[in-house]
């Protein structure tokens, strides 16, 4: 059975098939024809509109064709009747009934399908009638109370259930039987519905509407929504294809000439769909069989289609889609082969399904494809540097170590620019005054890892020092070999390679003394590569050469030795003398004789030295001070105020900077964390800074005041005089009554106190005040 | 100002709050605060939310709607807003300096505004091809700020609405600004229609406006029906259920429509508009022709809302080319439509919804929209021969009604019951101009 169609004299508005498909009834305002359905073509059997007496009752919106017998037609009119005719009948008799009870235009009639002369319609004045077609009345009125009841379809599971779907969005189940009320009403759509159909096995009910969706309801116990259908126009009919439990057809009101088959497990994209009207196709009708149906059409056509005739959408869509949004972000979909599975995928964030061409119906629902999303930014601004300011460290560490984990903090927020400038501070103040690779020591696990009596005497220094150099480059590498091999890397220079050369023997040696000294000696050797291997040997020699003439020093150093001793020792030997240590600055806590020891080991130590001067020449001082304004400018003086912070004394270098811009920046950001409630931070940020008048606002306003007893006057000049009253009455301890002049110790519930001593004393024996007062004190 | 209700005020605030003023309309509209809400939303989405024409086209297109009815009041207020939203002054000089574009839209305002039956698939065409093309979306746009314009030109002038203080020729009291406005918003006033400065005419420079509604108004010795007899067959009509053949119902559709084509307009043209109204009107002479008068043009069939209507198809469309604006449109209409307090007049719990159909159905029939299912013989028993004038005129000729005229008509109902009937005109006749307009794009697009 092929496609073919015949041509109408207006647009038609609806089609129903008798009970073996043979014939097809048609009815719009100017067409009323019944039709059979042969092999290839359309053969007119009645033209009911052929009649003189023509008449809006001849104007349909609607037919329906008895189920049981095959002569009876009924249709909706769009004055308010409902007609039935019997087709046995001739000219004017063939108007069996004309029932005047709608007061409005009927949308929908239908009849039942299992008892004969049985039909009901809905109409726009909002209520339904339930006629037997024998009779010349209604039997019932249903009220459905909403303007006006689009939809009505006879359940083929429940004899008596109708479904009545109305103008408000809401769907109604009646039961013949009770007229007085619905037996079920819920909202399904947002906008008008248009239509609904049975499933014809399964207790489905799918609903189509203005708001551009097909939807699926179970509705076995409580109605539950199943599928979603998303479809391009506002749809006016839906109907199930048989055989098939997940397709229905569907037809838009406006727009969409195509009708369209659905699978309902893919609700973006259809099955099937045919183009063949020029015009919105206004019903579809299947003849039983799942591979053929007819359709109805404003553009006065009446087609059959064949479902091999359909063209797949599916297989023209693009599978693939890319989306850039202004800030960089990506999105990326594509399919993924429908026997993939899925749960292998890790970096999708949601999933959906595109299109996969996929000939096979039963494949057809399974396409599905991934969509990444590239972020490059994490969050807004607020979030961004609330985050930041908690991250970033800004003590406590070297300064390189602080740089590479606040380039790396600044990275993950997205702050791609800012982790660079941390990297190029990193690299300007922290590794280009080294001359070898261990240019970063952190204590960061010190204790525990080492234990120094079982280092040989001699090496003690070197061991200490060398495993912190390598427990750092550890922990900063993120902990895996990968990273480390390339860390080390970056950091080996030509030099390093001579050194290595040089001092291989020696270094072996003392390898093999470190690895002895160290309980967990494999940790950072055992499996790197022979880069990182040799790194660390040749700090392990250098630093035997040159610490052997510091040896006691080195012991008595211990852990301080570590932290910063070698940035420290290069900016000495070139630049200025040590800068002095601020009280209040932890993170550098070296005394001042470890900066000496290691300079001298240096002067001696290896060929690398004579090196030095010429690296250093240029003064990048003033781009760092340019990039640290330039944020300033930019609003971010967090950035400004934290890398001042983390470069502790090498800021001395940056001479252009003056000393009002650096309190400005600082006090911005306390100002800025105390917004945020970042009491801690800013806390820390004062006591890290080194000016005066920053650091003072940790000495500011922790004095406070008692009040007198007597006229709540504060006691300003002492603590148990009032400059009011003049008398010490309320200063007097509650056990021996003389003043208290040094710690008065006062419970909180009587306000009676005394000597700290006194009061202890009294209350480890007795549980109520001294004074009688009658409060049970309590003393912690 | 009389006692105004709160939640009257509080869009009244918002009104002032994004129009820098609180124009008369608004003033009169707030008698039906459910409406006006709405009404302010569109006409506020139409004219600054999103959509695909530049702000001051928009305004431009205001003036060009406004133009077709002369009417003053709204062209001054929107040549306000195209300046403010940066439009070019120099177009203000008239429809010769305006872009080609716009230009090209002139002939879809004449026709929607006076005979909207008469579009067809060509002028979309004209419009959307070659250069200087609208988009279809722009295309819509455009066409609901023109059916907005034209319709809400039939309220101004059927509600009598002066000209703003601001505005050439609008009248000033030493003491109040808005007396107008004042006393139309005080339903009790029992002096409005007596008091003296009333019937200011709307349009200010013209001296002869009091008399010009008197030479050829519905006689004054035709009686008026009371209320009580229009309740009376109201009740008798529902009732009564008329059994009468389709055929019958065809011709009483056909007798409303030739028996209002004999009713003549409330007034004689105006005579002496500005001259700056003029600038902005091409074809003046292109009006209003009755419906079951269009001889010349024997084809065009009678438009039946069973076949195309706002719920199911303008909406879709409208709502897919120009988005969220079919929501805006359809809270409006059903607002319109079904807006009611049970009185009329004095008396309370009126089931007044025959009434309301038949003045909707009567105004869409003037258009030549047919509702299959209305009974057109109702109209005949409730609208009396002086409203259907009055009616007939503010949705046809609105540049001829002056506030005489509505003091003329429906003497026994409330104020509010009378700029409630001018609501429904101004809706019922955009839906009108809406639906043609819209079949027409749809028409246009399917083939």
């Amino acid at each position: 059975m092929g496609t073919f169609s015949v041509i109408q004299e207006g647009p038609v508005n609806a089609l129903a098939l008798n009970r073996d498909n043979t014939q097809v009834a048609i009815g719009g305002r100017n067409v009323f024809k019944v039709y059979s359905i042969e092999e290839d073509k359309f053969k007119e059997i009645y033209n009911l509109r052929s009649s003189k007496h023509l008449n809006l009752s001849f104007s349909c919106n609607d037919i329906s064709w008895s189920l049981i017998d095959d002569n009876y037609l009924a249709t909706a009119a769009t004055n308010g009747h409902v007609c039935v005719w019997n087709l046995t009948k001739m000219g004017k008799a063939m108007q069996e009934q004309d029932y005047q009870e709608h007061k409005r235009t009927v949308n929908k009639v239908n009849f039942h399908s299992s008892e004969p002369n049985r039909l009901i319609s809905g109409s726009q004045d909002g209520t339904m009638k339930y006629f037997d077609i024998r009779g010349k009345t209604s039997v019932a009125t249903f009220v459905s109370n909403t303007e006006s009841v689009r939809d009505v379809q006879f359940s083929p599971h429940m004899p008596h259930m109708f479904a009545a779907v109305s103008e408000n969005g809401s769907v109604q189940l009646w039961d013949v039987r009770r007229p007085d009320k619905c037996q079920q009403q819920f909202t399904a759509h947002s906008g008008p519905v248009f239509a609904c159909d049975w499933h014809p096995e399964m207790t489905w009910l799918a609903t189509a509407s203005r708001d551009k969706t097909i939807k699926v309801w179970d509705l076995t116990s409580k109605p539950t929504l199943e599928y979603t259908i998303h479809t391009i126009a506002s749809i006016g009919h839906v109907k199930w294809r048989p055989q098939r439990k997940y397709h229905i057809a569907s037809c838009a009101l406006v727009v969409d000439c195509s009708i369209n088959i659905w699978d309902v497990r893919r609700p973006f994209i259809p099955f099937a769909a045919f183009n063949e009207h020029k015009d919105v196709a206004t019903g579809v009708a299947w003849r039983g069989d799942p591979q053929v149906f007819l359709s109805t059409s404003r553009d006065c056509t009446l087609l059959q289609h064949a479902f091999r005739d359909a063209s797949r959408p599916a297989s023209k869509a693009n599978p693939q889609g890319m989306s850039l949004n202004n800030t960089g972000e990506v999105l990326y979909a594509c399919r993924v082969p429908a026997n993939t599975n899925l749960s292998k995928m890790s970096g999708l964030i949601r999933k959906y399904s595109t299109s996969t061409m996929n000939n096979s119906s039963d494949q057809f629902h399974l396409a599905s494809s991934v969509m990444h999303h590239f972020q490059t930014t994490l969050s807004q601004e607020p979030k961004c540097f609330y985050s930041l300011a908690l991250n970033y460290v800004l003590s406590g560490r070297s300064l390189t170590e602080m740089c590479e984990h606040n380039a790396t903090v600044a990275k993950e927020h997205g702050k791609s620019y800012i982790a660079t400038v941390w990297r190029i501070v990193k690299t300007m103040y922290g590794e280009e005054y080294i001359q070898n690779s261990f240019n970063s020591h952190g204590c960061k696990n010190n204790e525990d890892t080492v234990s120094h009596t079982n280092i040989p005497a001699g090496n003690l220094a070197l061991a200490s020092l060398d495993h912190s150099t390598d427990n750092e480059r550890q922990s900063r590498g993120g902990d895996t070999p990968a990273a480390q091999c390339s860390g080390g890397d970056d950091e080996t220079e030509t030099e390093d390679q001579v050194d290595h050369g040089l001092l291989y023997n020696n270094g072996f040696t003392s390898y093999s003394n470190f690895r002895l000294g160290l309980p967990r000696g494999d940790f950072y050797f055992g499996d790197n590569e022979l880069d990182i291997e040799l790194d660390g040997l040749n700090t392990v020699a250098d630093f035997k050469s040159s610490f052997r003439n510091s040896q006691q020093l080195g012991e008595q150093q211990d852990w301080t030795l570590p932290n910063e001793a070698f940035n420290i020792r290069h900016e000495i030997q070139n630049h200025s003398p040590p800068p002095e240590q601020f009280p209040n600055q932890n993170s550098p806590d070296i005394n001042d004789d470890a900066p000496i020891a290691v300079e001298d080991s240096a002067a001696q130590g290896v060929l690398t030295v004579s090196n030095i001067p010429e690296r250093c020449v240029w003064d990048p001082s003033s781009i760092v001070i340019s990039a640290l304004k330039y944020h300033a400018m930019l609003g971010d003086v967090q950035t400004a105020a934290c890398m001042l912070l983390v470069m502790g004394d090498q800021r001395r270098l940056l001479t252009g900077l003056d000393e009002a811009t650096q309190e400005h920046w600082l006090l911005g950001y306390i100002e800025l964390l105390g917004r945020y409630r970042l009491w801690n931070i800013a806390a820390q940020v004062i006591k890290l800074s080194w000016l005066p008048n920053v650091t003072q606002l940790n000495q500011q306003s922790t004095r406070i005041n008692t009040n007198c007893g007597k006229c709540s006057k504060p006691l300003q000049r002492a603590g148990w005089l009032c400059d009011r009253c003049h008398t010490s009455e309320y200063a007097l301890c509650s056990v021996c009554h003389q003043v208290v002049k040094g710690l008065y110790a006062w419970c909180q519930g009587c306000s009676h106190g005394g000597h700290l001593a006194h009061m202890m004393k009294w209350m480890s024996l007795n549980k109520t005040c001294p004074t009688g007062c009658g409060h049970s004190c309590e003393y912690s | 100002m009389g006692h105004i209700q709160q939640n009257t005020h509080t869009l009244f605030v918002d009104a002032f709050l994004q129009n820098n003023r609180l124009d008369h309309v608004t003033q009169v509209m707030g008698y039906h605060p459910a409406y006006l809400d709405h009404f302010l939303k569109t006409q506020h989405f139409i004219l600054r939310g999103d959509g695909p024409l530049p702000f001051d086209y928009r305004h431009y297109i205001a003036i060009m709607a406004s133009g077709r009815h002369q009417c003053n009041y709204l062209i001054t207020l929107q040549k306000q807003e195209f300046l403010l939203q940066g439009g070019d002054h120099t177009w203000l000089k008239g429809l010769d300096y305006i872009p080609q574009k716009l230009r090209s839209l002139y002939d879809i305002n004449k026709i929607l505004a006076h005979q909207p039956w008469l579009l067809n698939k060509s002028h979309i065409e004209k419009l959307t091809k070659g250069k200087d093309s609208w988009s279809l979306a722009e295309v819509v746009h455009a066409i609901v700020i023109l059916t907005h314009f034209h319709s809400l030109c039939s309220f101004v002038f059927s509600c009598g609405v002066n000209q703003e203080v601001d505005q050439l020729g609008a009248h000033m009291y030493p003491t109040s600004n808005n007396a107008e406005a004042t006393a139309l918003l005080e339903p009790n006033n029992p002096n409005i229609s007596k008091t003296e400065p009333k019937d200011i005419p709307a349009v200010a420079n013209r001296k002869d406006w009091k008399n010009a509604s008197n030479t050829s108004p519905p006689s004054p010795t035709e009686p008026e029906v009371g209320i009580t007899t229009l309740m009376q067959r109201m009740k008798t009509l529902s009732e009564r259920n008329e059994e009468c053949s389709p055929v019958e119902l065809t011709k009483r559709f056909e007798n409303v429509e030739t028996q209002s084509a004999e009713l003549n307009a409330v007034g004689a043209e105006p005579q002496d508009v500005s001259a700056d109204i003029y600038v902005f009107v091409e074809d003046p002479t292109f009006i209003y022709q009755d419906f079951a008068k269009r001889h010349d043009h024997d084809d065009i069939m009678t438009f039946r809302v069973q076949d195309y209507s706002w719920d199911d198809h303008g909406y879709s469309l409208v709502n897919r080319l120009y988005n969220d604006v079919g929501n805006l449109l359809d809270d409006k209409f059903k607002t319109a439509y079904n807006l009611t307090y049970y009185t009329m007049g004095g008396r309370t719990d009126v089931d007044t919804s025959r009434f309301r159909r038949a003045i909707w159905n009567y105004i869409q029939c003037l258009l030549g929209i047919r509702h299959d299912d209305y009974n057109y013989g109702e109209i005949n028993q409730l609208l009396e021969r002086s409203l259907k004038t009055f009616i007939k005129s503010a949705c046809c000729y609105p540049e001829r009604v002056t506030k005489k005229d509505y003091d003329k008509v429906l003497r026994e109902f409330k104020h509010s019951e009378k700029v409630h009937v001018n609501l429904m005109v101004l809706e019922a006749r955009m839906q009108a101009e809406l639906l043609y307009a819209l079949r027409t794009v749809n028409r246009y697009m399917t083939n």
